[in-house]
């Protein structure tokens, strides 16, 4: 089953383009000539040219909609009128209405605002050249990963400098929130959404209808996050699936011939939201955007943000992802205007695509030099805590580990930035994760490290997919009774299966993930691989140790949420009350030294543990309260092994 | 009915000059029609066998290796301009000053890069016959005509599929039948089906040889003796009832036979394939055949009263004429889409229509095509559909303007130009995306000009221009010629063909665009250098879908296997046709081209039921020729 007769291909010769940086031309020309340049975008093939108060009328007179008016006044015993009435409000809270003007408003303040917080804004500029071709051809999906509220101005922006017809944005409903600056936004594309709207049909059918509407028209390229929300952790989310459902379903029923989808991966070398969200992660709860606090916000205009690099990656056919993969003709017997819920063929298809565009994304993020040296700074602070020691290190020592790192990362594929010149870090004698300043309790003093160790780990965190499949093999061999390639292979395919909910790994690739992971660590020497066995390699000692411990936190993770839910879990736990109960549990085993990473105080590492207990059927939800599964023997069975594997990690 | 004779011969003439400007060439109007009317009366006693299209030897008026009639193809003459030669249709004769420009323009095609056929057929290049001894002696004994002439094997052996055609210009040739059989009647079959299955030879029935979905392809694998029973003797009209508008015909016959030995007597079938030339009454029975004057006088299922088929098990026929039955499914449903697998049709009672006093052609330009399709979607939906409507999507719009022969007047040409300039400076229409739509009606002449004005008013609703009717004739008049096109591709680098589904009506534009771009993408990645012909019309309208028709054309230079190129991008045409809602066939057949998708078409069960009849009429697969299932 598990044989490396697969060839991988070799990540470290994956090709990809130079970068440009935009702001260059902008810090030497001017701003005000540039917002008020001719804009004049190629545009889809097949447009109909509309304007915003067209597509209205179109979604509001389309069959799909006019289907579950029907039903809904069937069902409610409401007047059709009534239903349509509604309808149309709900199109009139979600619609765009791009106007060129605003756009260009936002040209010339955004040009000023990202020249004073960033060094420069990198651009791949073949990736344009690329998404030009794409858009004349097919409709359009950006698919950018999503970091930071700059996002999706910071994507406008790049558009509206390559003249590359601007895309209209799903946002999440609370921008709305933000009076004036809503409006600002709508005017330059976006569309906002409701974040639940579960059982709604109505809701979801205008807002289905008006994507598919936008996108059949070719219209704009619409532009969504994959991941829903913004990476706190700086960790790919894992993806959600319903906008990809909406945007892939007129390809699936024939009413266009392909869809181009582009993932864009926007790397940010300091993200401006860095410091709330790792006080949101411990629990201090994330600001209600509004527009004085937009205001408040502006003292970040006085730091330094770096760099951005934004890579435009290859356009991906979903003709050629769905080839062999969806028959289409399920679609002949029912009318195609009528809302049916996915097949199944179709949801794995959708799901199996969103996890690839992600890893796409994965691909082609950079990595700067603090995300190797937080990681080792990271590894060595653990050590340090472990031994009882506060050492920090040596400069050297890590200049000199960072370069070991780094080759490491270049084998692996990494899309590493490394400056030709050295950095001159002024950093007298030793390195190591800031210190907490003046403290007044025990709590407090942890809860104030916490946010710096955090905040570091959302550095390391940008590079963990790069050694994601190594790391769990090397923690799989760690973890395993024997070197049996069998055993091995059982451990990994348990870490792998425990762990997706917390890293983006496909469904169902599991031997591909484990052949992957082979292919790596015997290729950089690490790993030998005999008939029977996997054995590790002198050499590899020390690649083995660094990949296990990446994990390490992780695993702690995962087994202090078991402990909890095994010994202090009352009858009555709410899914709202287990964060904080877990919080408190975890504060108190850390400040009795009985826990090693400060790390696992992270609410996402906490309700990703839950989630994937959920799922592995360890726990059970029943009416909004967490219960373990007492009739299940394989789920206690399975909480002591995670336990267990824990501790022998 | 009518008054007095010459009132009757008036219109005798008339409907007369209605057919042949349809289907024939009448250069001198008025002579053609006198000689065919003393024809017709002289047949009006025994309805005869003379002027019959086709002699058993068909070599001897038709090619061997390519479309229709041998004295009529396309060539570029020494000036390079396109004609036509010969003298049997419209065209022929005529200069086409557009073609080459548009054969070099839409297939980078060079008048200097030319491809020609084997002229010959070698005789030593065809496998030597598998006889059956004793077979042949029995045969002999019956009198029926035979032979085992190479030529008149290979002439059956193929139908007119683009591998087919390419092979024989090309001197190959695979498994031909081993011999051919000439029945005269019905009686004639029963003999030759019952020896067959006395000596176990393999029959396969040949009507028009007009198949395009390998159809009459022996199978490589059979290794009986195979007999190719060609029908084309089997040509009368048996009798005429005009009390119940029925007429009793011997399946071998002719389309263009048919309908003229009919018009002699003041009828017509109204069934009008694109093969009609060509195509046998039996081959529309066995295939499911369609007619462009559908929307007046049906299918080829609506048009049958009764069928008579030779089967191993003996005679299937029902016992009366009745014009509808409750007796359990309806056995001609199991013969007709046979596809020769089950026996031979011998002889068909058909509905006949006395023929429509007027006729009249027209056009419609629409600025594109998504107009074209709703307002044909509106003529179906107020069930107003003329005899025939056909939209042509712009490629075709353009090819059927460089068809046009040259014009004879400074004048016509002015009006020509003025007429342009009116559709696309004046209405604004974009000559790259305007489409036409060609008309026929058909009836009396009052209700022919009232039916008329209603379709150009549904039509003007849609940004319709009506276009006159010389555009519509010459529309119709391509269905003709436009397989004589394919071999004047086939001299130069070009190969191409055309294939058909039918769709729901909310589908037809979907697929349109999604096949003719899948055409497109799949040359490409394939391979194909230059860019090919895609494009599609609009042939038949239904109450709830519409039959569509792909063209599809590439010059294949540099390419090492043209037909097997050409075979995957028709393949991959076809699965995006399914995809998109299409049905496997609208009226071509299945054949063995299309055979694997026939359970994903009609479930497993259904192959089961097809099988079970298959086995129960012919156990020992004497009607071997392995279309369907």
């Amino acid at each position: 089953m598990m044989f490396l007769s697969l060839q991988h291909r070799d990540p470290m010769l994956k090709k990809r383009d130079d970068f440009e940086d935009m702001l260059e031309e902008r810090r030497n020309s001017s701003d005000l000539r540039y917002a008020l340049r001719c804009y004049t975008p190629v545009l889809y093939k097949g447009l109909a040219p509309c304007k915003a108060s067209m597509l209205k009328s179109m979604v509001l007179q389309s069959d799909q909609l006019h289907h579950v008016i029907g039903q809904v006044s069937r069902e409610t015993g409401r007047a059709a009128d009534d239903v349509q009435e509604e309808a149309s409000a709900i199109l009139e809270e979600m619609a765009h209405c791009l106007q060129l003007s605003t756009v260009r408003f936002f040209a010339f303040t955004l040009s000023k605002v990202f020249k004073t917080l960033f060094r420069s804004i990198c651009v791949n500029e073949e990736g344009i050249q690329r998404l030009q071709q794409a858009i004349q051809e097919h409709p359009v999906v950006l698919l950018p990963s999503h970091r930071s509220y700059m996002d999706f101005l910071l994507m406008s922006y790049i558009l509206y400098t390559y003249d590359i017809a601007l895309p209209v944005i799903a946002a999440g409903m609370d921008f709305m929130g933000m009076k004036f600056v809503g409006e600002m936004l709508r005017m330059s594309g976006a569309f906002f959404i409701r974040r639940s709207f579960g059982g709604d049909k109505l809701y979801w059918s205008v807002f289905s209808e008006y994507v598919k509407t936008m996108l059949k028209n070719g219209f704009a390229p619409v532009e969504f996050f994959l991941e829903g929300t913004r990476s706190r952790t700086s960790k790919s989310l894992t993806p959600k699936l319903g906008l990809l459902n909406i945007v892939m379903d007129p390809y699936l029923k024939g009413e266009v011939y392909d869809i181009n989808v582009v993932p864009v991966s926007i790397s940010y070398e300091r993200i401006l939201e860095e410091a709330l969200y790792a006080r949101e992660m411990l629990g201090v709860p994330k600001p209600k955007e509004s527009t004085s606090g937009l205001f408040k916000a502006r003292k970040v205009l006085s730091e330094d943000y770096g760099s951005i690099h934004v890579y435009f990656g290859q356009p991906v056919s979903v003709r050629s992802l769905a080839q062999g993969r969806v028959n289409r003709c399920q679609f002949n017997l029912v009318p195609r205007h009528i809302p049916r819920r996915p097949s199944e063929e179709i949801q794995s298809f959708v799901n199996d695509s969103a996890y690839r565009l992600v890893r796409a994304q994965e691909e082609n993020m950079v990595l700067k030099p603090w995300v190797l040296l937080a990681s080792l700074l990271l590894q060595n602070h653990h050590q340090d805590q472990t031994a009882g020691q506060k050492r920090g290190m040596v400069l050297e020592e890590l200049t000199a580990q960072a370069v070991w790192l780094r080759d490491m990362f270049r084998e692996y594929g990494a899309f590493l930035h490394w400056p030709v010149v050295l950095l001159d870090i002024c950093v007298g004698g030793q390195v190591k994760p800031g210190e907490p300043h003046s403290t007044v309790t025990p709590e407090e003093e942890l809860l104030s490290q916490a946010v710096i160790v955090l905040s570091c780990a959302s550095y390391r965190n940008q590079g963990l997919h790069v050694f994601l499949r190594p790391a769990l093999l090397a923690s799989a061999i760690n973890a395993a009774s024997s070197n049996l390639k069998q055993e091995v292979f059982n451990s990994f395919s348990f870490l792998r299966n425990m762990f997706s909910n917390e890293f983006i790994l496909c469904p169902g690739a599991t031997v591909q993930d484990f052949e992957e992971a082979c292919y790596l660590l015997v290729k950089t020497g690490a790993l030998q691989v005999t008939q029977q066995e996997l054995l590790v390699t002198e050499r590899g000692q020390r690649t083995v140790a660094f990949l296990t411990s990446m994990l390490d936190p992780f695993l702690q993770g995962y087994q202090v949420v078991c402990r909890f839910l095994c010994e202090e879990a009352t009858e009555n736990l709410t899914e709202k009350q287990f964060v904080p109960a877990v919080r408190k549990f975890i504060i108190k085993h850390l400040l009795a030294g009985r826990l090693r990473y400060t790390e696992v105080l992270s609410s996402d590492l906490q309700k990703n543990s839950l989630a994937a207990l959920l799922r592995l059927g360890a726990v059970q939800k029943i009416k909004g309260r967490i219960k373990l599964s007492k009739v299940t023997y394989s789920s206690v069975f399975l909480l002591r092994t995670c336990v267990n594997l824990t501790y022998n990690c | 009915m009518l008054g007095n004779t010459s009132d009757r011969q008036r219109i005798a003439q008339q409907r007369l000059r209605i057919i042949a400007g349809h289907l024939q060439g009448p250069v001198d109007g008025d002579s053609a029609i006198l000689a065919a009317e003393c024809k017709a009366q002289g047949s009006k006693t025994d309805v005869c066998r003379e002027g019959k299209t086709v002699p058993r030897r068909r070599q001897e008026i038709m090619k061997w290796n390519g479309w229709g009639y041998s004295d009529s193809k396309f060539l570029f003459n020494k000036k390079g301009q396109a004609e036509f030669t010969g003298k049997r249709y419209r065209l022929s004769g005529m200069i086409i000053p557009g073609l080459k420009d548009w054969m070099e323009g839409t297939f980078g095609a060079n008048l200097q890069h030319k491809t020609p056929a084997t002229p010959l057929l070698t005789s030593s290049a065809v496998q030597p016959a598998t006889l059956n001894k004793a077979f042949l002696e029995e045969l002999k004994s019956t009198g029926i005509p035979f032979s085992h002439d190479a030529e008149d094997r290979v002439f059956r052996a193929h139908g007119h599929c683009l591998h087919e055609i390419f092979a024989l210009r090309e001197g190959k040739f695979g498994r031909v039948p081993d011999m051919v059989v000439w029945p005269n009647c019905h009686n004639d079959v029963v003999k030759i089906v019952e020896l067959a299955c006395k000596h176990n030879v393999c029959v396969i029935p040949y009507g028009g040889g007009t198949s395009v979905s390998s159809a009459l392809e022996c199978p490589p694998e059979e290794t009986r003796s195979i007999v190719s029973l060609d029908t084309s003797q089997m040509n009368r009209i048996l009798w005429i009832d005009e009390k119940n508008l029925t007429a009793h015909v011997e399946a071998g016959i002719v389309g263009q036979d048919l309908e003229r030995l009919l018009n002699e007597s003041g009828y017509c079938t109204g069934h009008e394939p694109d093969s009609m030339e060509f195509s046998s009454l039996g081959g529309w029975v066995a295939t499911r055949a369609s007619g462009m004057k559908k929307n007046i006088y049906g299918n080829i299922e609506d048009l049958v009263i009764h069928i008579r088929m030779v089967t191993p098990r003996g005679v299937i026929e029902k016992s009366c004429q009745g014009p509808r039955m409750s007796t359990g499914p309806d056995i001609h449903h199991f013969i007709m889409g046979s596809e020769g697998t089950l026996g031979v049709v011998t002889e068909v009672t058909m509905k006949i229509r006395p023929m429509p006093e007027y006729q009249k052609y027209g056009s419609v330009v629409f600025p594109n095509f998504e107009q074209g399709v709703a307002c044909l979607r509106e003529v179906a939906k107020q069930r107003c559909a003329p005899a025939s409507i056909r939209l042509m999507d712009n490629e075709q719009f353009k090819f059927g303007h460089a068809l046009k022969p040259q014009v004879s007047s400074i004048f016509t040409s002015f009006l020509d130009g003025l007429k342009t300039f009116y559709i696309t400076k004046f209405k604004g229409f974009d000559p790259n995306r305007l489409c036409v739509a060609t008309l026929l009606f058909e009836g009396d002449r009052e209700k022919v000009l009232q039916h008329e004005k209603q379709v150009y008013d549904i039509a003007a609703k849609f940004g319709g221009l009506a276009a006159g009717e010389d555009n519509g004739q010459r529309g119709y008049m391509l269905t003709f010629v436009i397989a004589y096109l394919r071999d004047l591709g086939m001299d130069y680098y070009v190969i191409g063909e055309s294939f058909e589904t039918s769709v729901p009506w909310d589908r037809v534009l979907d697929i349109c665009r999604n096949v003719k771009a899948r055409i497109i993408q799949e040359c490409k990645d394939k391979g194909v250098q230059f860019p090919p012909l895609s494009t599609c019309r609009v042939t038949q309208t239904y109450d709830t879908g519409a039959c569509v028709y792909f063209y599809f054309a590439f010059n294949y230079r540099g390419l090492s296997d043209p037909v097997h190129v050409y075979e995957q991008v028709e393949h991959a045409a076809r699965e995006e046709i399914l995809a998109n809602g299409g049905s496997l066939s609208h009226h071509h057949g299945v054949g063995k081209l299309r055979k694997e998708w026939m359970r994903d078409t009609v479930s497993n069960v259904g192959v089961g039921m097809l099988k079970s009849v298959k086995d129960y009429v012919d156990p020992d697969n004497i009607f071997g020729n392995r279309n369907l299932l």
